[in-house]
């Protein structure tokens, strides 16, 4: 069975607005717009807009040359997707399974279902009436494939059905080639060669058709595979929607508590609670979030995310502990709600005893927990190596269980230094060699004297990401008098049209 | 009280030159000192980097370590970060590029409970903490926090001290660490060989103090007397440490990815 919602967007502003359809708001000329790179184009137009002349596609200002005290709204299509989502879970009262047909339809699995409703006829019935009770207008069809079901509620006549033993081809023939769910340039294609028809296909012959669309694989682009689809010969596979109660456990208080001691105790128990129920379900919270309701109305919600998904109460007690230091009760909280709100498979494992934690240490995901809870995810991360020749860009940070990206191997012979500064800190060079790289410098008001020396290594700019006013720089890897090795550059050439004379700058430390 | 259980001063005198001198590979044996501070100055990297070979040595003559390949902690505060920079991944050593985990914290008492956090995991191979300075939060009863925790649960800690004062501490081993000049590379002999690195360790609860060079060749820490360099003979030292020896070897036997 196909529902096509045929005014989705203006039904959802209807109830927004309160209205029933050509009273209130609606009796004015109305339009929903979508701001464009080329300014406002419409989206639908309620009745009273349509008479007077504005219609799906049209530029706002064109509309509005024809009805010039036109009403504009915005229309919300991330709204309307979601609603269509919780629409398509309410739908599954007429059929075990069923799919969004975004944007504005409906597909519901109705195969052996019929006659609990009284019969296909006495089905459609009630949908149309309970469609036009939540004050949307729809149309729906029955039919023994979906792509049939589709074309009869859009093109079709009103509450049409067609049996298993009706002559689908016949049935279908009259309505247009719209009707295979093909792509806007695909039916353009087909009106110019002058198919309009479903039955023209057929006549046309099947050869004739193959060899115009042969190279078109994907089906809203071959119409014969629609076609086939549509008479059910060949397999239209589709994406049922599953509803996902996420785990939600509660506790209502017979007396407000205000202590923070009586709020561990309940969230002891909240925790207990919902590893019994995650573990029902085999799995495991990666994000939790505590809702504390207040006497007085407020809620005091608190966020948590682990680094992995987790069954241990003990574990999410204690990263609650140190969110719940800055609750204020006010006059007490009589209502406490944990909601896992993200989790993921985890197997059933042998339960960590209490003594062999304490024995052998907490677990490396754990252990990350804690970290993260207590100096932000920010600071805990790990070093990965990034695509870049500029040494300060060649490393980036992530957090620290992700998989890491695979990347090219580094040269063995560029030693790199052990450690790099944060921002590369200015050397004063007293004395050059002739060679160009600097014999005595000052850092941090020492005097180094090179010993040893290596270079230079010239790293240019990586013009395809900055400005061409950057200069080249050339690594010098250097000793001290005392042993110390350094990582210096010099940034830029004296020649090089850039700047003045080129500055010198420490970078690393070697070990 | 029974005094009969105690040793006698008599009984005392021979222990301490029983000793045994420290010697690099010693965790082989049960003798493995878990808390160990490493005091540098803060203008160069010979702290950390002594601090990730004394670590890489304990890891190599550890058995349980070649099985499984554990992470490595490595947590800063925010001096530190400032003057001496964050670990760069290029530069570590090649078995640890891909295991370490750095913790910035901001304030020394983070740092601290980071140490301590990293010390509870069983799944850390060690911990490798630097902290600028002697501050106030890292007193007697935190170094004896941090000795507690590396020995319950056998997670070693390396905590290097940036420009500190030899405060009191509980840290079983302590070492003075500096910059010492490398072996001349067989090729190229203007440039920098291996880091060697002068340490003194000053204090230690098992062994007797010493000074030592030491450098790290790739597969395990050498450790020689400071005078006995110059006895080494020159070709034989190249022998031993090849600069970029095998790069065809190496570039051919490694996969394409990195690590």
């Amino acid at each position: 069975m196909a529902i096509w919602l045929v005014q989705l967007a203006l039904d959802r502003w209807r109830h927004a607005e309160d209205c029933q359809r050509g009273e209130g708001a609606d009796a004015e000329p109305l339009v929903l717009i979508t701001e464009t790179a080329h300014g406002p184009r419409v989206d639908a137009a309620n009745d009273a807009g349509r008479e007077a002349g504005a219609e799906g596609g049209m530029m706002l200002a064109d509309a509005r040359t024809l009805c010039p005290q036109l009403k504009v709204a915005h229309s919300d299509p991330a709204g309307d997707l979601a609603f269509l989502e919780r629409l398509a879970l309410w739908v599954q009262r007429w059929g075990p399974w069923s799919a969004v047909d975004a944007p504005d339809g409906l597909l519901v699995d109705v195969t052996a279902v019929a006659h609990l409703f009284g019969g296909e006829v006495r089905l459609l019935d009630d949908v149309n009436t309970r469609l036009e009770a939540q004050g949307l207008s729809a149309r729906a069809a029955i039919a023994p494939t979906a792509g049939a079901a589709w074309a009869l509620a859009h093109y079709g006549p009103a509450s049409a059905i067609l049996a298993p033993g009706d002559d689908g081809a016949a049935r279908l023939a009259p309505l247009p080639v719209a009707a295979l769910r093909l792509d806007a340039d695909v039916l353009l294609v087909l009106r110019r060669l002058g198919l309009k028809r479903l039955g023209d296909m057929e006549q046309l012959g099947r050869d004739a058709v193959q060899r115009r669309f042969r190279g078109l694989r994907s089906p809203s682009a071959n119409p014969l595979m629609r076609m086939d689809q549509l008479l059910g010969r060949v397999p239209e596979p589709l994406l049922p929607v599953v509803a996902v109660e996420p785990v939600l456990v509660q506790r209502r208080l017979m007396e407000p508590i205000r202590h923070r001691t009586l709020l561990d105790r309940v969230l002891a128990d909240l925790a207990d609670d919902m590893v019994r129920e995650l573990e029902g379900r085999g799995e495991g919270a990666r994000r939790l979030e505590l809702g504390m309701w207040r006497v007085d109305g407020e809620v005091v919600v608190r966020r948590l995310e682990m680094a992995a998904s987790t069954r241990d109460a003990a574990h999410v007690c204690r990263l609650f502990a140190a969110r719940l230091d800055d609750v204020d009760a006010g006059f007490g909280i009589e209502m406490l709600r944990l909601r896992a709100s993200w989790s993921e498979p985890l197997a059933l494992a042998q339960a960590e005893l209490d003594a062999a934690a304490e024995e052998h240490g907490t677990s490396l995901a754990a252990c990350i927990d804690r970290l993260t809870v207590r100096l932000g995810p920010d600071a805990v991360r790990r070093p990965v190596p990034r695509a870049s020749h500029i040494p300060e860009r060649a490393q980036g940070w992530q957090p620290p269980l992700e998989p890491e990206q695979a990347s090219q191997h580094l040269f063995d012979f560029h030693d790199r230094p052990l450690k790099i500064l944060e921002r590369p800190e200015q050397i004063a060079v007293l004395y050059a060699s002739p060679d160009g790289y600097p014999r005595r410098f000052r850092w941090r008001g020492d005097v180094h004297e090179v010993v040893r020396v290596e270079g230079p290594e010239r790293i240019a700019p990586e013009w395809w990401r900055e400005k061409g006013s950057v200069r080249l720089r050339d690594y010098y890897r250097i000793e001290d008098g005392a042993g110390r090795r350094y990582w210096i550059y010099r940034a830029g050439l004296a020649d090089d049209g850039r700047g003045g004379m080129p500055d010198w700058f420490l970078q690393g430390m070697f070990g | 009280m029974d005094l009969s259980a105690f040793p006698k001063a008599a009984q005392l005198a021979p222990l301490g030159q029983q000793a045994p001198r420290w010697r690099p590979g010693l965790a082989r044996g049960a003798a493995r000192e878990l808390h160990n501070e490493v005091f540098a100055s803060a203008d160069e990297a010979a702290g950390a980097a002594c601090a990730l070979a004394l670590a890489l040595d304990g890891m190599r003559n550890t058995s349980a370590d070649r099985l499984e390949e554990k992470s490595v902690l490595w947590v800063q505060d925010a001096p530190s970060r400032r003057k001496t920079g964050v670990p760069y991944r290029p530069g570590l050593p090649r078995e640890l590029r891909h295991r370490v985990i750095h913790v910035a914290a901001h304030k020394v008492e983070d740092a601290l409970f980071a140490l301590e956090e990293g010390m509870r995991c069983r799944d850390l191979a060690c911990v490798i903490g630097e902290v600028a300075g002697n501050p106030q939060a890292l007193d007697l009863t935190a170094t004896r926090r941090l000795s507690l925790a590396a020995e319950k649960y056998g997670v070693p800690l390396f905590l290097v001290r940036h420009d500190a004062a030899r405060d009191t501490s509980s840290a079983r081993m302590r070492w003075q660490v500096r910059s010492a000049p490398s072996p001349q590379p067989r090729w190229n002999t203007g440039a920098p060989g291996r880091p060697s690195w002068h340490a003194e360790l000053f204090r230690a609860r098992s062994h007797a103090p010493g000074e030592w060079i030491l450098r790290d060749d790739g597969t395990s820490l050498a450790a020689e007397r400071p005078g006995a360099r110059t006895a080494i003979p020159q070709d034989r030292e190249q022998a031993a440490t090849p600069d970029h020896g095998d790069l065809a070897g190496a570039a051919g036997a490694g996969p394409l990815a990195a690590r």
